[in-house]
């Protein structure tokens, strides 16, 4: 076997791994990473994994990191599926993915809603194996968020999702002993980093759990002492709100996934005096660009522009352009679909505006909106909308919020002028209440007269 | 503590939030706690975005939204500073 000329995450892992105080946990258990070193997660022997490409669509965060940890340099892709993916679009990611294996918590319920792969089993119960060994670059598969109809994968490696950045990209100390936590969910970009960083580091993690109310989080992150905890600025609103707060004292508080107001990050330094509060911009596909550590909304303006810097930012038409080794090497199942222009920069659809020498995030050029990290595109809300009978046209936006960042509103025009408006308004909900999750439900419907078009015959999403 | 006496904007401001809050979380079919100054929103019942939701709503209603206002606001904890927050940006 070829030498390679990065650890994989399992040799970083069981190299860190026999110190006792090295975990992952979540609500219910604790899994002692050094075990890894000579046994498995997996339902299947690790050689039957070797060159496949493998789907881990685990319930359970804990699930999903083992199995990623131990198929890293073994396995030819990782397709590390996020926890809200219904199992109606594992066919399409299967063949997108060119996936030969799906793993999961109970494979027998998952062997109907798939077929042309295998099936096997992954979880918590470690069992003995033998020595292991790498011999390649592993494929990391993240989903984009918030994309309509079939999701949309972008490929990393581990090396795209860890390497260094420069002073740009590393604000945090190297802390001794740093214990880990983040509200994300590990399968998010912003999550995985955290993940990443403390496995890389031999740190322990205390995962989230979608189901567990934020109090109960914050008491359970107390008890495990957590030092280091990254999430999106609503996730921190959410947390400034609940009393249980106090029971955290973290050295360094991370921001991401939203645009950080400066309420939010004044009143976390209020709470955390002691704390560094961090800003970043990442996204799936232009991966971390920035930390930002002096406490202000924004981003100094003498950061794009740099030619040669490990992070290399453009400012093109108010939006936000991004080159670095961390980005994503292109889009699974679809090589037609370019991720980077001709120079290599990832257009992030991130708009900014320059006021007294910061930029400041001003939203999403395709009026893409952003709830509380998660991104609603307006035309998936629309079309549900429109086939109300009574709907003419509609026109979904965000309206901003102190809380979630922004909540989704509609305008429509109704058909006739007769029709009822409160009754069309109520079927409208009950018909998005079936088909769409909550945050893509609009929280306000207003009835208006005429929506105006551009002469393309399209929306104007602006007026 | 909230006292409600003297200005009569008062109790208007306080029952236009336990209205537009019962009229949340029916529409969202969440089950509210027992609503009394003491209980963190948190553990209302309402979610995060109910209470952004909220917030809207009371910006609409009332015409104020004290987030909006002012940079180094302390987040309301409890039900009673979230009512307090409100009172005080009528005043």
């Amino acid at each position: 076997m070829q030498p390679l000329s990065h650890p994989t995450l399992w040799e970083l892992v069981t190299k860190t791994g026999l110190t006792p105080g090295f975990f992952l946990s979540d609500r219910s258990q604790s899994v002692a990473l050094g075990a890894l070193a000579s046994a498995t997660s997996l339902g299947i022997d690790l050689e039957q994994a070797r060159g496949k490409s493998v789907v881990i669509y685990a319930e359970r965060q804990l699930a999903s990191a083992l199995a990623a940890i131990e198929l890293d340099g073994i396995a030819r892709r990782i397709i590390l599926c996020p926890p809200d993916l219904a199992v109606a679009n594992l066919p399409s990611v299967i063949s997108n993915a060119e996936a030969d294996t799906v793993l999961s918590e109970e494979p027998d319920r998952l062997v109907e809603h798939v077929s042309g792969v295998s099936v096997a089993a992954c979880g918590l119960t470690l069992t003995g194996c033998g020595p292991r060994g790498a011999d390649r670059v592993t494929e990391w598969l993240l989903f984009t968020s918030g994309t309509t109809g079939n999701p949309k994968m972008v490929v990393h490696t581990l090396q795209s999702l860890t390497g260094p950045l420069g002073d740009a990209g590393r604000a945090a100390p190297r802390p001794s002993a740093a214990k880990w936590s983040s509200f994300y969910d590990i399968r998010r970009y912003g999550g995985l980093q955290i993940l990443l960083r403390a496995l890389t580091e031999g740190a322990p993690m205390a995962l989230s759990e979608a189901s567990e109310p934020v109090g109960d989080f914050l008491a359970r992150l107390g008890s495990f002492g957590v030092t280091h905890i990254s999430g999106t600025p609503s996730h921190w609103r959410r947390a400034l709100m609940s009393p249980e707060i106090k029971k955290i004292s973290p050295g360094y508080v991370r921001l991401s996934g939203e645009i950080a107001d400066q309420a939010v990050l004044n009143q976390l330094q209020s709470v955390f005096p002691a704390a560094k509060i961090a800003h970043a911009f990442a996204s799936t596909e232009a991966g971390v660009a920035f930390d930002v550590t002096d406490g202000l909304a924004g981003f100094p303006a003498e950061w794009v522009g740099r030619p040669g810097a490990p992070v290399e930012m453009r400012v093109i038409d108010a939006t936000l352009r991004i080159r670095s080794t961390r980005l994503a090497g292109g889009y699974a199942g679809d090589a037609a679909r370019v991720l980077a222009d001709e120079d290599g920069f990832v257009d992030t659809g991130d708009t900014v505006a320059l006021r007294d020498g910061r930029y400041y995030f001003t939203g999403r050029r395709e009026g893409v909106i952003n709830v509380g990290g998660l991104k609603v595109h307006p035309e998936e809300v629309e079309a549900v909308l429109n086939q109300h009978p009574n709907v003419r046209m509609s026109r979904v936006r965000g309206r901003r919020s102190p809380i979630t960042g922004a909540i989704v509103v509609a305008d429509i025009v109704l058909e006739h002028e007769g029709d009822s408006f409160a009754q069309t308004r109520e079927e409208i909900l009950i018909s998005c209440r079936e088909r769409l999750p909550a945050h893509k439900i609009p929280a306000f419907v207003t009835q208006v007269p005429s929506l105006e078009i551009n002469a393309a015959g399209k929306l104007l999403r602006n007026a | 503590m909230t006292s409600r006496m003297a200005d009569n904007t008062e109790p208007s401001v306080r029952s236009t939030i336990l209205d537009e809050i019962h009229r949340i979380a029916a529409l969202h079919n969440k089950q509210l706690a027992p609503l009394t100054d003491a209980l963190p929103l948190m553990e209302s019942g309402l979610d995060s975005l109910c209470v952004a939701v909220l917030v809207a709503s009371l910006d609409d209603a009332l015409e104020l939204d004290p987030f909006a206002e002012d940079e180094n606001l302390a987040f309301p904890v409890t039900l009673g500073d979230f009512i307090q927050l409100y009172e005080n940006a009528a005043a």
